[in-house]
């Protein structure tokens, strides 16, 4: 099949960008989206031009690296990330535009690339659980009934990738950070930090600048891993009783 | 105090007023629209006419309607700081390709929308309040009791077409405003439920067309009738 790619060209984080276009004409059905930008960028390499630069790592849907805007849909349309996505999601001839995750927090590095890191400092806020030292604690000990631990792994299956910012209007992480918080509100191994985890990842996700949450649910719609947004709504719960009810944490989010 | 204020300026926080606002002023909108229906009672305007003398001069209704317009004002204020929020977080370059496929339209136009209810409130307000409290209006008299009657005021307006063309269309507006607005509000409270998600859904939703209905409904009738 033959397909013509608009991608975004940007030559680092200070040169402002443009959309360059590629025509291919020898595209399998079979191939991967990813693949299919290999291809491209061989012949680029090869007539000595600077390949298109794109996140990826494990190509198996695991990891979240992959971030490719496509078509006006993060990961593309269907609801996995792109390394799943084939070419035979697309029809012969179509045009298909590439861009970048857009967002102040997450400043485009070159081409497609973005820096993530707003969502590390997120997580290194609050986003872990304090284990003490000593002998492995036998896993039946702690009841936890199976509904419970199975929300919290649906949470927890959450793969950082940002796809949730990318596809809000708002270019809000509250999907992101509503996950990360769950997983550990719902499990009694995460109540020691309970109220200060929610306090310092929300204050360190307004002070990376994402934006607010207008539920309009496209989040939700767009995550590769399926997170639901009633775990924004446990967010926010958690946050206002922690709020009303903590210690006066430093909100910071410093992760001391 | 510290604690109270990052609560109330952070984000979450900001969308916790918006929906306590939105909240009070849907309840507003019930007691204004049983209020309002009397209009179409058969009397010449005498319920209506007692009805809003009492509602400008009973001194409980006062001030709760003192809070009514800080609500509204903060309700706006808060949606135009959130709106900037939102727009700067997008960054220096926005998508060429949006697809619009992932969400319902209301809920990502509130803004627009309530730029029109405001644009409606002030144009309603000047129309029947400021008249109400400040404007040379005729009195009526019920049983030897001077009221002012407004609902000489009302019928006038609502006998031109293009006013009664205005109301409809920001009814129409407001119940889009609703339509995502309502069960949005719970959602920022924290108030999310599978056993109750769906009462609130279609709560929401009946809220959204009768309501604004019913309003509509009042000046097509006195235009007609
Ligand atoms: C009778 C009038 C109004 C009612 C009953 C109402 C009700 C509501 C409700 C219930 C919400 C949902 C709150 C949430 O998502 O937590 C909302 C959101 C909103 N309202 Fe209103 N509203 C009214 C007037 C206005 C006006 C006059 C404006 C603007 C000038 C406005 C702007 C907005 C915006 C922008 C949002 C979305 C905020 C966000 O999610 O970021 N509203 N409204
Ligand atoms: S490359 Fe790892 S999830 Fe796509």
């Amino acid at each position: 099949m033959k397909v013509t790619l608009k991608v975004w060209r940007q030559k680092d984080a200070k040169t402002k960008g443009a959309f360059a276009t590629y025509p291919l004409d020898h595209v399998s059905t079979d191939m991967s989206f990813l693949e299919m930008l290999d291809v491209l960028n061989s012949s680029l390499i090869q007539k000595g031009e600077d390949p298109i630069h794109f996140d990826h790592d494990c190509r198996e849907g695991i990891c979240g690296m992959c971030s490719l805007y496509i078509n006006g849909r993060p990961h593309g349309p269907l609801q996995t990330t792109v390394c799943q996505l084939h070419m035979r999601t697309f029809h012969d001839g179509e045009t298909i535009t590439i861009e970048p995750w857009r967002a102040k927090a997450f400043p485009v590095i070159k081409d497609l690339v973005v820096d993530r890191s707003a969502f590390d400092r997120i997580q290194q806020s609050g986003g872990y659980v304090s284990v003490n030292t000593g002998g492995v604690p036998d896993a039946n000990a702690i009841p936890i009934p199976k509904k419970i631990a199975d929300e919290a792994f649906d949470a927890a299956t959450c793969i950082g990738c940002g796809a949730c910012v990318a596809a809000c209007k708002n270019a809000s992480a509250m999907l992101f950070v509503s996950a990360k918080v769950s997983q550990f509100a719902l499990l009694p191994q995460g109540k020691p930090e309970r109220k200060e985890r929610v306090e310092k990842m929300v204050a360190q996700m307004d002070a990376e600048g994402f934006g607010s949450c207008t539920n309009t649910k496209a989040c939700e719609a767009e995550c590769p891993k399926g997170i639901s947004v009633t775990n924004i709504a446990r967010m926010n719960r958690e946050y206002f009783a922690a709020s009303l009810s903590s210690y006066e944490v430093p909100l910071k989010g410093s992760g001391d | 105090m510290n604690w109270f204020i990052k609560l109330l300026s952070s984000t979450l926080g900001r969308k916790l007023l918006m929906a306590f606002t939105g909240l009070f002023l849907i309840l507003f909108l019930v007691v204004h629209l049983i209020g309002n229906l009397q209009l179409l009672k058969d009397d010449g305007g005498q319920a209506f006419n007692i009805y809003a003398q009492f509602m400008t001069s009973n001194p409980l209704i006062k001030a709760v309607s003192y809070g009514n317009y800080f609500f509204i004002l903060l309700h706006i204020g808060l949606a135009i700081g959130l709106n900037r929020k939102n727009r700067a977080a997008r960054g220096p370059e926005s998508y060429a390709v949006s697809s619009g496929k992932s969400s319902h339209w209301t809920s990502r136009n509130m803004g627009i929308l309530g730029t029109f209810i405001l644009i409606f409130l002030v144009i309603h307000l000047k129309g029947f309040w400021y008249e109400m409290h400040w404007g040379g209006i005729a009195t009526a008299n019920y049983d030897g009791k001077e009221v002012k009657d407004l609902y000489a005021v009302v019928k006038e307006a609502y006998s031109q077409i293009w006013y009664v063309l205005v109301y409809v269309i920001s009814m129409l507006l407001l119940a889009f405003h609703l339509w995502h607005g309502f069960s949005s509000a719970f959602q920022s409270l924290g108030l999310n439920h599978l056993k109750y998600n769906p009462v609130i859904s279609f709560v929401g939703k009946a809220f959204a067309i009768i309501v604004p209905a019913l309003f509509a409904l009042i000046p097509i009738w006195m235009f007609l009738y």
